[in-house]
């Protein structure tokens, strides 16, 4: 057998373990799993990101304007020193600030106005109609600044229903894609592990 | 001065062909910058001849001005009239030259050019993002005047908020910390800045209490704010001291190593609530279903849809989508935040009406209306 596999098949069953209590074992293996992970990314950092986007354009095409970028990082690590700790604020303003400016109209622009005209354009339907009431009623019970009561407290409640069967929804498809992940355990544990199923 | 002959003379070359070819008449072509792109785009159009059955499909050709050798850059079928050359370099002058290859000839367009690629500040096909924009910002800000001149602002109760300071009490009584998950989200996104607003008003309850706070990050920059904010938030209420950076400390970016580690930190450390507030994936039920099994009271708020109905079966609480975003306004009764609360709740009474008005107009064939809203 492959020693891949048995080490596989064995972190496989630490993990699983976790199903009967807190254990040794599962302390090995989420352990491990975060170091590794973290040694994972830190590389995939510097081969995607600091090599390509900081070094190599400062060091090998002269592009001295990418270091304004990199003392900003720079100051994300001050935080190890309490006097210059300070500095670290101006590099999360900026992310803070540049992230709220690009997902503010994009969200306008691909989940309302996408979905507004989506709703108008199905408007003469069945199926446009039944829409319309749900995106009507569902806002109800997202509007929060009115009491919940009268015709406007129904609206909110029959919302309350289309969400639910939104949820119920998602949750019957979600469960169904976790057990075929399950399903490719067993398959890899009974299957290329103990070689019981073919 | 060798390359600059030939290439006249190749130039002349295809101009008398294409003049041969096509009995006088080269195919036109035209060659403009993209409009409303970042750069790095010529967009060039040709006359249809798709009626022409034996035309077999159209080659293009381009020439920088200082290169002077004409390139083959793209191929495309007979039916098209139009290539996107996105290989250009901005600010670089180009030629171009169309080649029809028919079944029996070629026809060459003339030479055009020179054209040049670049950015644009302004996409002319997202006016309506903007005035939308522009929109949102007068009702917000309107509100938040009127709520900050002391007019009083409603805001009904949600059940999820109002638990927050039964959890933060019950962790205290019995002497347990509270573990604050905000997901995986990065700072850049909006349920993770939600969440730090929450986070602010849950450390200064912590830091009243004297309630450890443990919150293990999947992303250093949220760790930092975090950092930042639990600090303000202790600070605020005079208990500087009682701040302990370790307890918001990093785990790592793989989605399940962050998992596995969290429920290890749930099943040893034994916390009395867990707070999950900001953007979840996979891991949603995991670390749910783990809270549930050690006891903890567990409250959850994300805008990730799908993992919502996750949290709504496997704790005591859970704010939907939107109820995150308005926790803040909610638990610190903040004026200028519940006035852009109420600003919102206008802006989605206009979508409805909007909405409703735009259905009617496209049954009634007024279809510029519905066209409004198409974004380029």
């Amino acid at each position: 057998m492959h020693t891949g596999t048995l080490i596989a098949a064995f972190l496989t069953l630490c993990i699983f373990s976790f199903l009967y209590k807190d254990n040794p074992f599962y302390k090995f293996a989420e352990h491990l799993l975060v170091g590794v992970s973290v040694g994972y990314v830190l590389v995939i950092a510097l081969n995607t990101t600091l090599m390509p986007k900081l070094l190599n354009p400062v060091f090998k095409e002269g592009r001295f304007d990418y270091i304004i970028p990199g003392i900003l990082g720079l100051f994300m690590l001050l935080r190890f020193f309490p006097k210059y700790a300070w500095l670290s604020r101006i590099s999360i303003a900026l992310i803070i600030g540049a992230g709220a400016g690009v997902a503010i109209p994009a969200t306008l622009q691909a989940k309302i106005f996408a979905q507004m005209q989506a709703t108008m354009i199905n408007f003469a339907s069945v199926d446009g109609i039944i829409v319309f009431a749900g995106i009507a009623t569902t806002l109800a019970y997202f509007f929060f600044s009115k009491e919940h009561k009268g015709w406007f407290g129904t609206s909110a409640r029959v919302g309350t229903w289309f969400l639910m069967i939104f949820f119920g929804a998602t949750f019957g498809y979600t469960v169904m894609s976790r057990i075929s992940l399950l399903i490719g355990r067993m398959q890899f544990l009974l299957g290329d592990f103990l070689h019981v199923i073919k | 001065m060798l390359k600059s002959k030939i290439t006249i003379f190749w130039l002349a070359f295809l101009l008398l062909t294409s003049t041969v070819s096509a009995a006088g008449l080269p195919v036109k072509l035209k060659a403009v910058d993209t409009p409303n792109d970042k750069g790095g785009s010529i967009t060039l159009t040709f006359e249809d001849l798709s009626e022409d059955t034996t035309v077999v499909e159209y080659e293009i050709l381009r020439s920088a001005m200082e290169d002077n050798s004409f390139q083959l850059v793209g191929k495309i079928s007979s039916k098209d009239t139009k290539f996107i050359d996105n290989s250009v370099k901005d600010g670089v002058e180009y030629l171009y030259l169309l080649k029809v290859a028919k079944e029996d000839d070629v026809l060459f367009s003339a030479v055009f050019g020179p054209v040049t690629s670049g950015g644009q500040w302004f996409n002319t096909q997202r006016i309506n993002v903007l005035l939308g924009l522009v929109i949102c910002f007068l009702f917000i800000l309107g509100f938040i005047i009127y709520g900050k001149r002391g007019k009083k602002l409603y805001i009904r109760p949600i059940a999820g908020l109002q638990a927050v300071d039964n959890a933060i009490g019950r962790a205290t009584e019995m002497g347990k910390p509270i573990l604050y998950s905000s997901g995986l989200g990065k700072m850049d996104r909006v349920a993770t800045m939600a969440s730090m607003n929450i986070l602010s008003s849950v450390a200064e309850k912590t830091a009243e209490y004297n309630t450890p706070l443990i919150f293990p990050n999947y992303d250093p920059v949220v760790m930092t704010t975090a950092q930042e904010v639990v600090f303000e938030a202790y600070s605020k209420t005079g208990h500087p001291e009682a701040y302990d950076p370790d307890n918001i400390f990093f785990v790592t970016q793989s989605q399940f190593g962050y998992a596995a580690a969290v429920d290890g930190i749930m099943t040893r450390q034994l916390p009395a609530t867990n707070l999950f507030f900001g953007t979840f994936e996979a891991e949603a039920l995991i670390l749910a279903e783990t809270g549930n099994s050690v006891g903890a009271l567990q409250i959850a708020g994300t805008d990730s849809t799908i993992q919502l109905s996750f949290f709504i079966v496997a704790c005591d609480y859970t704010l939907i989508g939107e109820e995150l975003f308005v926790a803040s306004g909610y638990l610190t009764k903040d004026p200028q935040i519940l006035g852009s609360i109420k600003g919102q709740d206008f802006l989605k009474a206009l979508v409805v009406l909007l909405i409703l008005i735009g259905g009617v107009a496209g049954i009634l064939g007024w279809s510029w209306i519905v066209r409004l809203f198409s974004v380029g």
